[in-house]
């Protein structure tokens, strides 16, 4: 291994800090250049300058020498920027790309244009400034040899390797003491090697938790930190000068303390109690701490990845944990006693993996923010095209969500916004009219509760209108009756076709949507409850569940057949006795729970399952509820409840009736999940093909003579 | 001269050259081109599927992906349908979906020239000469040479949705 491995980190680095330095650049305000920014672009090009003089990547490094000195003199404010200015430093950032790219391809970069490029930076430095920037130093020599001039650069506070001791003396060689933290003997040896190369290792000594190297050596320590932490992080370095030895132990507890709190997994528990020979001050670290905030804030915190990538992280980690547990049957077998450790090591292996698939599920989510953040526009167009005045309110914009679904969400609930805005408040003169203020509120929020977001659209408006749906519903041939409960009535404008507007605007009101909206929640495994109440407004609430990738399931069993059931389907299961169960036209079958009939389904029924308990009273009713339907599903065997990994089916094969995804059970074998929804409607599809062909012809005829009248 | 001609001759022919994988449906010999093979494997722990024709045995578990299985033999209407040690799953890569496929064994894999392959006589009432890329014949063997995209991709497979809505 030598150093051109690290060839590919750097080319990475480097182009992370281009493109922040790029941002920075377009954003900067030039009337009010935040000083925060004005350092971010420093540190890009220090950093760059640094990696590029370590890899002896010469053009690269002297034209961030150059272009570092000149942006020095812009955050200290002696030189002011302008619009020309700013394009010139876009242009040498494009020219360092340009550079790098070389470098990548293995070529040496356009000397032509280098040259030019400096031309335009000392220029630019004469014309603003009134000075000539130092060049870099000496040409053949590479790296080292040009370090020595880099600590007449001048320094700033919030620079990280800016420490107020001697270190940067300007010239000569010095014995510098390293100090390596929690260094594992594999980058240690590659560290040392490297520490090698720029000058000469006088000692070397000390364990995992410290080593410590001495080295005399040319090379500002700026530099060696620079070269080192493409091996390991900062906090697990420390160089000083080797001669202030004496005054280090001071409170050497309490620097390693902070060193832990700075960046947890970069220290081992160990290191609190045997880095009292770490070398480093109380008053560096608190330095360091300083600096990494404000790096925080300034440079990028995020980066860019295809959501392709970490599905295939998701897809990889569900493997994980699936083999996890298939391990996990078989160790459970073994012996407690004689197994101990490997029965330890399983469960810490468990806990591991379970947050693993945790925190990379989380990489997953995003804040509600990115879907509420464009409503405000649109409500206020709306409003104005509506003449109507209306206030947005958004809560829980921090609510996380699956990225998928965030993205699914969108169209319904700009359906609901709009139905909200256009039926749901009413003119400024009626709200008058009825004591409410002009102004109307449309609420969105966001909240978890347990596994699932709840998802809110709320207006103050004139609410539903009970009596016009019951008449609409009439109207429109729907079966309906006055007793029904006002959550049956709300459900009717999920109906296809529903709509109660008086008249069609082109907002809404053609009554295609909300079925549509119900139809895409659904398929995002949620669904929609309306709470209204006339003349104070209505709540539109979706739930959703955070993740598509995970479930929470029941396995039951059937037959031979293991099935999964959504947990948050599932209300209660019970033994049904034979009491308890009504035999209905002839093959349907009702069960009565507490006071109330539920139609049953069985499953090995809907799914053709051979082998399952057939006597119903031997079987186990699972109540469950679907698109606001419930019923009660009868199998063989409850096996208990796991969360599981959602695979598709479709991607490989076609959409199966009754069931919505398959799932990869601890011994390896496919599980199907199913969709109670759609088993229900499967059931019933079966039971009408098993009826004599002629009843339901007779049936058909039977109903066509009474429509006609009518 | 003559020599590079006879070379690019037979780089040409080369080219031309298709390489099958041959597999035993009964006493049938068929052979799909290897390159929609991905792997070869057991069949075991197949979970059902209900609802789904005869011939789709079920789905299995492909290191962590879900692959459909159909039974050609059950597809081709054999008289013996039997699942042993022997039985084998070819898994094929078609149309951007993995797919297994249950066969009566693995023989070898051939390499056939163009020569070698006649086109199908127009025939098959279960298996239409649509699905056939040809006829292999090889000294007194006949290898039926199966499009396997096209097979698996089609309507009466019932393993791809239609995108009708």
């Amino acid at each position: 291994m030598d150093i051109t491995d690290f060839y590919d980190t750097f080319f990475e680095e480097a182009e992370e800090l281009l493109a922040d330095m790029e941002r920075h650049l377009l954003e900067i305000d030039l009337e009010e250049p935040d000083a925060e920014q004005l350092n971010a672009i420093f540190r890009a090009a220090h950093s760059i300058k640094g990696g590029a003089g370590t890899f002896g990547f010469e053009v690269l490094q002297k034209t961030t020498h150059l272009f570092e000195n000149l942006l020095d003199h812009t955050r200290r404010g002696e030189l002011t920027l302008r619009r020309d200015i700013v394009d010139t430093f876009l242009e040498t950032k494009d020219m360092l790309h340009d550079q790098l790219d070389a470098y990548r391809n293995e070529e040496e970069p356009d000397q032509a244009a280098f040259t030019r490029i400096c031309q335009t930076l000392q220029q630019l430095a004469r014309e603003e400034i009134g000075q000539e920037l130092e060049e870099a130093g000496g040409a053949s020599g590479g790296a080292v040899s040009s370090a020595p001039t880099e600590p007449s650069e001048p320094q700033h506070p919030d620079e990280p390797c800016a420490d107020s001791d001697a270190a940067e003396a300007p010239m000569g060689e010095q014995v510098l003491a390293v100090a390596l933290l929690n260094v594992g003997e594999k980058d240690r040896g590659l560290l040392v090697e490297e520490l090698g190369q720029l000058g000469t290792v006088q000692d070397q000594q000390g364990d995992e938790t410290c080593y410590e190297v001495k080295l005399l050596t040319s090379v500002s320590r700026d530099d060696i930190e620079a070269v080192m932490c493409f091996i390991v992080e900062p906090e697990q370095l420390h160089i000083r000068p080797a001669e202030d030895e004496e005054n280090i132990p001071d409170t050497p507890l309490h620097a390693s303390q902070q060193a832990k709190s700075l960046k947890p997994s970069a220290a081992s528990p160990k290191a609190s109690e045997t880095s009292g020979q770490s070398a480093t001050d109380n008053s560096r670290e608190d330095g360091k701490a300083r600096t990494k905030k404000a790096k925080a804030g300034g440079e990028s915190s995020s980066i860019r990845v295809s959501v392709d990538k970490v599905d295939q992280i998701i897809n990889l980690v569900g493997e994980l944990i699936i083999t996890q547990s298939m391990l996990d049957q078989t160790v459970s077998e073994l012996d407690g006693v004689k197994d101990g450790g490997l029965l330890n090591g399983m469960s810490l292996l468990q806990r591991n993996a379970r947050d693993l698939q945790e925190a990379v599920m989380s990489v997953r989510m995003v804040a509600m923010d990115y879907v509420f953040s464009r409503y405000p526009r649109l409500v206020r167009d709306l409003a104005s095209k509506l003449e109507k005045e209306i206030e947005l309110v958004t809560e829980g914009e921090s609510t996380e969500l699956d990225k998928s679904l965030t993205e699914r969400i969108i169209d319904p609930l700009t359906h609901l916004v709009r139905n909200s805005l256009d039926h749901g408040i009413e003119d400024p003169d009626i709200r008058e009219a009825a004591g409410k203020p002009r102004t109307g509120r449309l609420t969105l929020s966001a909240q978890h509760q347990g596994g699932n977001i709840l998802i809110e659209v709320i207006d103050d408006g004139a609410g539903l209108d009970r009596d016009r749906l019951l008449a609409k519903a009439r109207e429109s041939g729907l079966s309906v009756s006055d007793t029904m409960s006002d959550d049956e009535v709300w459900q009717l404008i999920f109906a296809p076709g529903f709509s109660t507007a008086k008249e069609v605007s082109d907002v809404s009101g053609r009554g295609v949507g909300m079925d549509v909206v119900k139809r895409n929640i659904q398929g995002m495994g949620g669904h929609v409850e309306i709470m209204s109440r006339k003349g104070q407004g209505t709540t539109t609430r979706i739930v959703l569940p955070l993740t598509l990738a995970i479930l929470d399931g029941m396995s039951i069993k059937v037959g031979g057949e293991v099935f999964i059931l959504p947990l948050s389907t599932v209300l209660e299961s019970l033994q049904p006795s034979r009491e308890d169960l009504y035999a209905m036209a002839g093959d349907d079958v009702v069960l009565k729970v507490r006071d109330e009939y539920l139609p049953v389904v069985a499953v090995h029924a809907a799914l053709d399952v051979e082998g399952a308990k057939t006597e119903l009273n031997e079987t186990i009713a699972v109540i469950v509820q679907g698109e606001g339907r419930r019923y009660a599903l009868l199998v063989d065997d409850l096996i208990g409840q796991q969360q599981v990994v959602v695979k598709n089916l479709e991607t490989n094969y076609r959409k199966v009736p009754g069931v919505s995804a398959a799932t990869i059970l601890g011994d390896g074998s496919v599980a199907l999940i199913l969709d109670i929804a759609d088993l229900h409607r499967l059931s019933r599809a079966k039971k009408e093909a098993q009826r004599p062909r002629r009843a339901s012809t007779d049936y058909e005829t039977l109903f066509r003579k009474e429509e006609e009248p009518s | 001269m003559t020599r590079l001609s006879q070379h690019a001759d037979y780089a040409a022919s080369e080219a031309q050259n298709r390489e099958f994988l041959v597999f035993s449906l009964g006493e049938e010999e068929y052979a799909i081109d290897i390159l929609k093979v991905q792997e070869i494997r057991g069949y075991e722990n197949v979970t059902r599927i209900a609802n789904a024709p005869e011939f789709i045995k079920g789905v299995t578990n492909l290191r962590g992906i879900i692959v459909p299985i159909v039974d050609l033999r059950i597809k081709f209407h054999l008289d013996k349908v039997e699942y042993g040690g022997q039985t084998v799953v070819i898994v094929v890569n078609v149309a951007d979906r993995v797919v297994g496929i249950v066969v009566d064994g693995v023989s070898d894999v051939m390499t056939l020239t163009p020569e070698q392959i006649k086109p199908a006589p127009e025939f098959g009432v279960t298996l239409s000469s649509d699905f056939l890329s040809g006829l292999g014949s090889l000294e007194d063997r006949m290898l039926v040479l199966v499009d396997i995209d096209k097979l698996l991709t089609s309507e009466e497979m019932a393993l791809v949705e239609r995108t009708s809505a």
